[in-house]
């Protein structure tokens, strides 16, 4: 394993597991205040117990995300420190009001979680609404300086290659940020909606409690497939900025690699790099044409139109899209439905809460091959066109021992986090009766 | 006063408010690795409850402090991280426990039995966490040099930290912060018992953080031991150090524990302000200062006036969370 991969490992299996967290800690307050607010408007107990409980899951999640955030801004330095030396003031201004936005999420996070018996019920719950605030301003922020890497602008160069004129607000504002933001922090509450929802289908499903799972899932399902339904319209958006901006990232998407009019949209298929063909796919013909550019009989460039050290790994980016796609389409289906049910104002049938179980961890999946298709297809560049990856490496050597240490790391919070929800997710249903016979050990161990 | 020293004085602030208040938080991990007595799970129980509503606000200061390193002293940052990245990744391990193992341990329904029994593993990165941060302090005062032919951190990754004063520093850090706690848990405890236990505990690490400033002092090499009584403020901040300090001891001594913990956190700010004083005008000593490594003004004007705003916003809500959380026992 040379240097600069094992970094590139490391920084991509630090982002991957960061963004679980972070997906959750940004869309989970939402949840929270509108169960808050339900509570407080009806003065119903279930919305206060659900508040709660949505709650304890929120802050270990939020706990983790916050110390494996904190790594990434250090590997940024650690692993990267040209790419930093460069573009630290470029893009600083949205890193440092991400840290604003960062302390706000923790400070009104804490009353949130600690306050209710300490602060009015109007501060408490203006409390989770700051949380939400600031939880999706920070992811705002973040998007914006990932944003600048594919489009950088707001600088000018210098005789001796160094960055002068810098104009923080240009860069922030890059011409990515638009379509990357909208895409994202609606991916975040879609893929949270849906998972929360998978949750509460497998506890009715198991007989729990439905007084409470069954508003429980309402919430999540709602906004599930809110956000699932907007992302056909935020994905058009950010695949017509892609085109434009980055065409040698969109033909890696579709495993293009011929310029053509009309170019077919790809469903599947496995682009073979040496030969410059996609073999196996499903091509559905002017399809490509009318998405990327709006028009059926567009050009869309093909891969061969750039020399061979300047593409990103074609089959990763394609797959990745595929998987992005494929997850995004199926969760509109089950929004679909459920929007169907909701309508009719019939019960959900079980059929349905199983499909959602199973449904459960699609979002999560299309997130992290979204973040796939957007890093991988941006290489071999860290900033599009101005720095390679290979460039920004640190010289230190052997860095495969960073990664497996943090990997390793990683892994044993990873299965913790899990066993830990479990255990907070069962024990929570103890209160009310214990289904005989569906008791599990876990649920045995906290009645006695 | 340059924008770029404007900046480096925030950073001055966010790295105090990190010790008084972060710093504290680890110190609490090293007492909950102490406990012991009849009071044992008490002590636990109050460093706990203390701990709990604002530790991740106390973290953010790091964060900023980092921010705003790479942002507007984006070569010093690539430097530092360079030749230390050893200590960092040790430190940000012990970030990481800490923090997870802390949420952990708490929100257990089975109380770490079984598969999670993290409490441990909380104290443990509480010690971590401390000395590496105090490595990383330490090392900042000498031995980076810019290599003439990359115009890069010359640094063979070991040398700049791998030395008995960085180490000092370190040991000193831990007992800095474990002291700290100590006080705030004198002053956070309603139970006389409790509050006697942490009074031996403070006055013990007293004695611990006296020694280990002097062993610091004692490895230090010529040109820190230099640095630190260089500048014309150096006599009386080492003075008025060392007032703070005697000050908080008798405090303690005589119980009045609010005094004590106002002399403490004076005492712990003085000892950043004279690190910070003796390390200027170098970020890290001797190839990076402050003005040479500063971004371009157009970089450093509108992030000084984000900070202002954002200072706006951030003080009143913290303000908050501390009185919402800590007025019953300030009061």
């Amino acid at each position: 394993m040379t240097d600069l991969f094992a970094a590139r490992a490391q920084m991509a299996m630090s982002l991957a597991f960061h963004i679980l967290f972070a997906v959750v800690g940004m869309a989970m307050p939402l949840l929270m205040v509108i169960a808050e607010r339900l509570h407080q408007r009806r003065g119903d107990a279930v919305y206060r117990e659900l508040a709660e409980r949505w709650s304890k899951g929120t802050a270990i999640m939020f706990a983790v995300g916050a110390v494996s955030g904190t790594v990434l801004s250090f590997e940024l330095g650690l692993l990267w420190p040209h790419f930093m030396a460069f573009a630290g003031p470029i893009i600083g201004m949205p890193f440092s009001l991400e840290g604003f936005a960062f302390f706000l999420e923790a400070i009104f996070l804490g009353i949130f979680l600690y306050g209710r018996d300490r602060v009015p019920p109007l501060a408490h719950l203006l409390a989770g609404v700051m949380v939400l605030a600031s939880g999706t301003a920070s992811a705002v922020f973040v998007l914006c300086a990932n944003a600048w890497m594919n489009t950088p602008t707001g600088y000018t160069l210098g005789a001796g290659g160094e960055v002068v004129d810098v104009d923080p607000f240009a860069a922030m504002w890059n011409p990515a940020s638009l379509s990357e933001v909208l895409h994202m922090t609606s991916a975040a509450f879609a893929a949270v909606g849906f998972a929360v929802a998978g949750i509460h289908a497998a506890m009715l499903l198991r007989g729990g409690r439905r007084e409470l799972h069954r508003p429980a899932l309402r919430i999540a399902l709602t906004v599930g497939a809110v956000f699932a339904l907007l992302q056909p319209i935020t994905g058009d958006l950010a695949a017509k900025h892609v085109a434009e901006h980055q065409p040698i990232k969109l033909a890696a998407m579709e495993a293009h690699f011929d310029s053509e009019r009309g170019a077919p949209f790809r469903i599947f298929g496995w682009p073979d790099e040496q030969a410059e063909e996609t073999r196996y796919a499903i091509e559905v013909p002017y399809v490509l044409s009318f998405l990327a550019h709006g028009d059926p009989h567009a050009e869309v460039k093909g891969l061969k139109e750039f020399p061979r050290e300047q593409r990103p790994p074609v089959a990763v980016v394609h797959v990745a899209f595929q998987i992005m796609v494929g997850c995004g389409l199926v969760m509109i289906a089950v929004a679909s439905l459920g929007a169907a049910f909701a309508a009719r104002r019939r019960a959900l049938p079980d059929w349905y809460l199983r499909l959602l179980v199973v449904s459960a961890p699609l979002g999560v999946i299309a997130i992290e091959a979204g973040w796939t298709v957007t890093e991988v297809g941006r290489q071999p560049w860290v900033i599009q066109g101005v720095l390679r990856t290979a460039d920004a490496v640190t010289p230190m050597p052997h860095l495969v021992v960073p990664f497996a240490a943090f990997t390793a790391l990683y892994v044993v919070l990873g299965v913790t986090v899990l066993v830990l929800l479990r255990r907070v997710v069962f024990a929570a249903e103890v209160p009310a009766h214990v289904p005989v016979g569906m008791s599990s050990e876990t649920s045995r161990e906290v009645a006695r | 006063m340059t924008p770029d020293l404007m900046i480096a004085g925030v950073m001055l602030v966010a790295l105090i408010l990190y010790t008084l208040t972060g710093g504290a938080d680890f110190g609490g991990g090293v007492w909950e690795l102490l406990a012991g007595g009849p009071r044992k799970d008490a002590q636990r129980r109050l460093i706990d409850v203390s701990i709990q509503p604002i530790w991740e606000a106390n973290h953010v200061w790091l964060i900023l402090l980092i921010v705003l390193l790479f942002v507007c002293f984006p070569a010093a940052f690539a430097a530092v991280c360079t030749a230390l990245h050893v200590p960092l990744a040790l430190m940000l391990v012990g970030i990481v426990l800490r923090g997870s193992a802390f949420v952990f341990s708490h929100y257990d329904p089975l109380h770490g039995r079984g598969a999670l029994r993290w409490g441990g593993v909380f104290a443990l990165a509480s010690l971590v966490t401390p000395v590496t941060l105090g490595i990383v302090l330490g090392a900042l005062g000498s031995g980076f040099e810019v290599d003439p032919r990359t115009g890069f951190v010359a640094t063979d990754f070991v040398s700049q930290w791998l030395a008995p004063y960085p180490f000092a520093v370190g040991l000193f850090t831990l007992a800095l912060f474990a002291f700290l706690a100590a006080v705030y848990l004198v002053c956070e405890a309603d139970d006389p018992l409790l509050r006697a236990d942490f009074r031996a505990r403070a006055l013990a690490s007293a004695a611990v953080v006296g020694a280990s400033a002097l062993l610091a002092f004692l490895v230090a090499p010529p040109a820190i031991r230099h640095d630190l009584s260089a500048s014309s403020w150096a006599t009386p901040l080492h003075l008025a150090t060392g007032l703070a300090a005697v000050a908080a001891i008798v405090a303690l001594w005589t119980r009045r524990d609010r005094l004590a913990r106002a002399c403490a956190m004076a005492q712990v700010t003085l000892i950043v302000v004279g690190w910070a004083v003796a390390q200027y005008p170098y970020l890290a000593h001797p190839g990076y200062t402050i003005a040479g490594t500063a971004a371009p003004v157009s970089v450093l004007t509108p992030l000084l006036v984000a900070l202002a705003l954002g200072g706006l916003v951030l003080f009143p809500s913290l303000a908050y969370l501390f009185v919402v959380f800590k007025r019953r026992r300030a009061a």
